[in-house]
């Protein structure tokens, strides 16, 4: 087993206070609905009420000539978009698809796709001018599961898609030349799964179906945008990535990325949703046209409806072992609605699926396929969370069919370090066992659950994290503390972990380092803030400043001191001469003798790590069943989790606990509710059901500290991987409270009561 | 010489082979090698007028992600992966060619 360099820390692994918390505590912190500029319009979208419809014609002639209405855009406004892949973060698109998302040019594929968009001085008037836009539908029939749109005779979104086989979302793959709605297909395949299941003693099978989620942020998108006469484009607003969104931007409008400047306000949640584009663009295209800057800003209804949800799915999932507690082989087929354009995280979903167990026979087929509903985004560990629902239902009830407990029975199949993954990857140094161990020591685990109807769940899950590039500078100030410039929008605390590292890195306290924020203009390349990757990949960029800076005052010091920069070095905070014991300067000091020996020192570095690191992690839940009403009280929950070394560990924790609740609200309530016609009708807070603090009882986080081996402060990401377990640990401790398994996402109280109905038909037809 | 995982989908481009030994002491040589003794693999794998691996594909060697990098070394005995690029918030759009 590879062995990880154990650290004393002094920075790392304390809890300050973080950088932004007065003015976000005082409601001075800027949001992208704070900002203003001189002479600002305010833009709407008008929206297609129809899932499905061919635009016949837009006259927008009546909504020009209203007073205060300076400009009207369509479709035909944005440029011709080429048809070219396009990563988008975790899930995807192609330009000609992105394009047509911000605004339908032909076609409006789902209730809530962009249709117009109006500019005017104020929210009135622009409300006003969209009801006089005339839009002439010629209504289609639409579809809205995938099972059901991948039949021959489902209406078709795109009419010229055909089919493709593929391995990856962009490669050419196989085309089959069947016009569907199945955009792509592909499988994951290791070993003889045939084989597996022959061998097996016990098999369980199960259908599995998840509704659409969404991420639930409370802040709705916004932009802020001015096209200026040069043609630079300057955009404020609320996104998980100003250069990903730079991007997006340039490849829709046709325009370099040099003249497009983003400038991040702060972001008040976003868990993947906030990676695409949808206001950017119709707000830069109103500026051009009217020549005034111009705010848009969604309402809940328009951010449920026309920004990208997690995608719904229908699964099947297979898998058999031995008498003994060795699973043998496991299989699924997996469906998953990508909305409106091809692109869902099936893909990722597929490889989540079985990781967190070693298993030596496994073949997953992925359909991604295209229904009536908006277009799919991120939502923490995309894919995944659906996926693993399915899979840890059925080691459930393996385990329970072999008279097994099902924490040791995951113990006892648990993927370590050099086992393969189904893409035959061989696991890195990680925690997995680490995990189900800690688990297994809680006194949770070994306490009453202390009533009737009441059941205990566990659930194990794998994300695989991501790299990404970064770019980060510091400058030395004259009083010994450190100014930190980033590109990464800071959703979870970003800015107090990476001054932490950079602080460790400089032998100085936290609140000595002052992190900001940079534009696109005014900072290196950076990823998105996602992939549970932002403080992993901007710490490797800090170590390598830091390491430039020390370097370059170890010099100034050796100045100083007349002795070769050799002789110099620097620890805890101390640079100190090698050879004569008495001459010595702390940070502070050597901070304040820059400007005598050379000048200031600043350094930066831009860096594209490798080696992230994945995540395990295992929840366990204690629940109450109400079977009168099948109302599910949660009454206990502690989450182990893998967070290589924990930097600021409050934020972890809150990391741990987010995803969990987040988990449980997808597991017990939340859903998309659409009528036959494709119509959401839950699209508000009040009607779409998150868990409350009410709802929630408090999560024991266990952090589980197994050093990433390919990090500088062994950091691996600790974001997403807590939503994965919840749904399969929700559904395992209904069953063992009330003996039901329940099959579809959300397990709500009239799905429960309607299956323990079903089950005392059975008993009672069976009897 | 490097191990090269096929991915399941296209294994029978190599003969139904899960994995192929390659040589190239580079991901676009081991690409190229692996084209050249199984046709079909590089229009798949490389984005030609990007000159970069398309993107939707990550490179793994020896179980480490190297992202899109057509020019990263490959050791004599590395194994390498060529697997989609979905990790989370994760794949990079700054393969798309404008600049």
């Amino acid at each position: 087993m590879t062995t990880v360099e154990e650290r004393n820390y002094k920075v790392i692994g304390t809890r300050p206070i973080r950088h932004d918390g007065a003015d976000k505590v005082t409601g001075r912190a800027i949001y992208g609905i704070d900002f203003h500029l001189t002479g600002e319009l305010w833009g709407k979208i008008l929206r297609s009420p129809h899932a499905h419809a061919n635009i016949v014609r837009i006259d927008t002639s009546k909504a020009e000539a209203l007073p205060g209405v300076r400009a009207v855009i369509t479709g035909r406004d944005l440029p011709v978009a080429a048809d070219m892949e396009i990563d988008d973060g975790e899930t995807s698109l192609n330009t000609m698809h992105l394009s047509n998302n911000v605004m339908a040019h032909r076609k409006a594929l789902y209730r809530g796709h962009a249709v117009a968009a109006v500019a005017a001085d104020n929210q009135h008037i622009a409300e006003d001018a969209l009801a006089l836009i005339e839009v002439e539908y010629e209504v289609l029939p639409p579809v809205l599961i995938g099972r059901d749109a991948m039949k021959p005779d489902a209406p078709l979104l795109h009419p010229e898609q055909t089919t493709k086989t593929m391995a990856y979302r962009f490669d050419p793959g196989t085309d089959t030349g069947d016009k569907s709605n199945v955009a792509g297909r592909t499988e994951m395949r290791l070993g003889d799964v045939d084989e597996g299941f022959k061998n097996a003693d016990v098999i369980v099978e199960r259908e599995f179906t998840t509704n659409w989620v969404h991420q639930g942020y409370i802040e709705a998108q916004n932009a802020t945008v001015l096209w200026n006469n040069d043609d630079s484009i300057q955009v404020w607003n609320s996104s998980q990535g100003t250069f990903n969104q730079r991007q997006l931007m340039a490849e829709i409008l046709k325009h370099p990325v040099s003249k497009i400047r983003i400038t991040p306000q702060e972001i008040g949640g976003g868990f993947g949703g906030k990676i695409p584009v949808y206001l950017e663009v119709p707000a830069a295209v109103l500026s051009k046209k009217s020549g005034r800057p111009v705010k848009m800003m969604m309402t809940r209804a328009e951010v449920f409806e026309g920004t990208g949800p997690a995608s719904g799915s229908q699964m099947v999932c297979k898998m058999g072992a031995t008498r003994d507690g060795k699973i043998t082989a496991a299989y699924a087929e997996l469906v998953f609605e990508a909305g409106a354009f091809p692109g869902s995280a099936v893909g990722a979903g597929a490889q989540g699926m079985f990781t967190t167990y070693n298993i030596e026979n496994v073949l997953i087929h992925a359909y991604d396929v295209v229904v009536n509903k908006p277009k799919s985004a991120a939502y923490r560990s995309p894919g995944t969370p659906q996926t693993c629902y399915a899979a840890e239902s059925v080691v459930d009830e393996l385990a329970k069919k072999l008279g097994i407990d099902p924490l040791e029975f995951r113990i006892k199949n648990a993927a370590r370090e050099g086992d393969r993954r189904a893409d035959g990857v061989q696991h890195p140094i990680m925690g997995n066992t680490e995990c189900m161990e800690a688990l297994k020591a809680t006194d949770h685990y070994k306490s009453d659950l202390g009533g009737p109807n009441r059941g205990r769940g566990v659930a194990s899950g794998y994300w695989g994290n991501a790299g990404m590039p970064a770019s980060c500078a510091v400058s030395i100030n004259p009083d010994g503390t450190v100014s930190l410039a980033e590109g990464s929008p800071d959703i979870g605390g970003s800015r107090v972990s990476l001054a932490m590292m950079t602080a460790e890195s400089f032998g100085i306290p936290a609140e000595d380092v002052i992190p900001s924020i940079k534009d696109t203009d005014s900072i290196g390349y950076n990823g998105l803030t996602a992939g549970s990757s932002t403080t992993l990949r901007n710490g490797v960029a800090i170590a390598q400043v830091a390491k430039q800076a020390v370097d370059l005052m170890r010099a100034r010091a050796a100045r100083l001191w007349e002795t070769d920069v050799d002789n110099v070095d620097f620890a805890d905070g101390v640079f100190f001469s090698k050879a004569e014991s008495e001459l010595k300067l702390t940070f502070k000091e050597m901070a304040g003798k820059l400007m005598e020996t050379g000048g200031p020192i600043s350094t930066a570095a831009s860096v594209a790590p490798r080696g992230a690191g994945p995540s395990f992690s295992t929840h366990m839940v204690d629940v109450e069943v109400d079977p009168e009403t099948g109302k599910v009280e949660v009454l206990k929950y502690t989450a182990a989790q893998d967070v290589g070394v924990a930097i600021h560990p409050s934020y972890v924790e809150g990391q741990v606990q987010g995803g969990a609740a987040q988990g449980i609200g997808w597991a017990l309530n939340e859903e998309y509710f659409y009528d036959g016609d494709g119509r959401m009708v839950n699209s508000s807070y009040l009607d779409y059901r998150m868990p409350t603090s009410l709802d929630l009882p408090d999560i024991d986080a266990i952090l589980v500290q197994v050093p990433n081996p390919d990090h500088p402060f062994g950091v691996r990401g600790v974001a997403e991987i807590s939503i994965v377990p919840p749904l399969g640990a929700l559904a395992n401790a209904i069953e063992a409270a009330v003996g039901v398994r329940m099959q579809e996402l959300p397990m709500a109280p009239h799905k429960i009561v309607k299956a323990l109905w079903d089950k005392e038909s059975e008993s009672n037809g069976a009897g | 010489m490097a191990t090269v995982w096929i991915p399941s989908p296209y294994r029978d481009l190599a003969g139904g082979a899960q994995t192929v030994v390659v040589p190239g002491a580079t991901v676009r040589q081991v690409t190229r090698n692996l084209d050249a003794a199984h046709p079909g693999f590089w229009e798949r794998l490389v984005d030609d007028e990007r000159d970069r691996i398309r993107a939707g594909v990550t490179v793994v060697i020896n179980g480490i992600s190297v992202g899109y990098a057509l020019y990263e070394p490959v050791g004599e005995n590395d194994e390498v992966h060529y697997l989609p690029a979905i990790a989370g918030g994760a794949t990079q759009p700054y393969g798309s060619g404008i600049q």
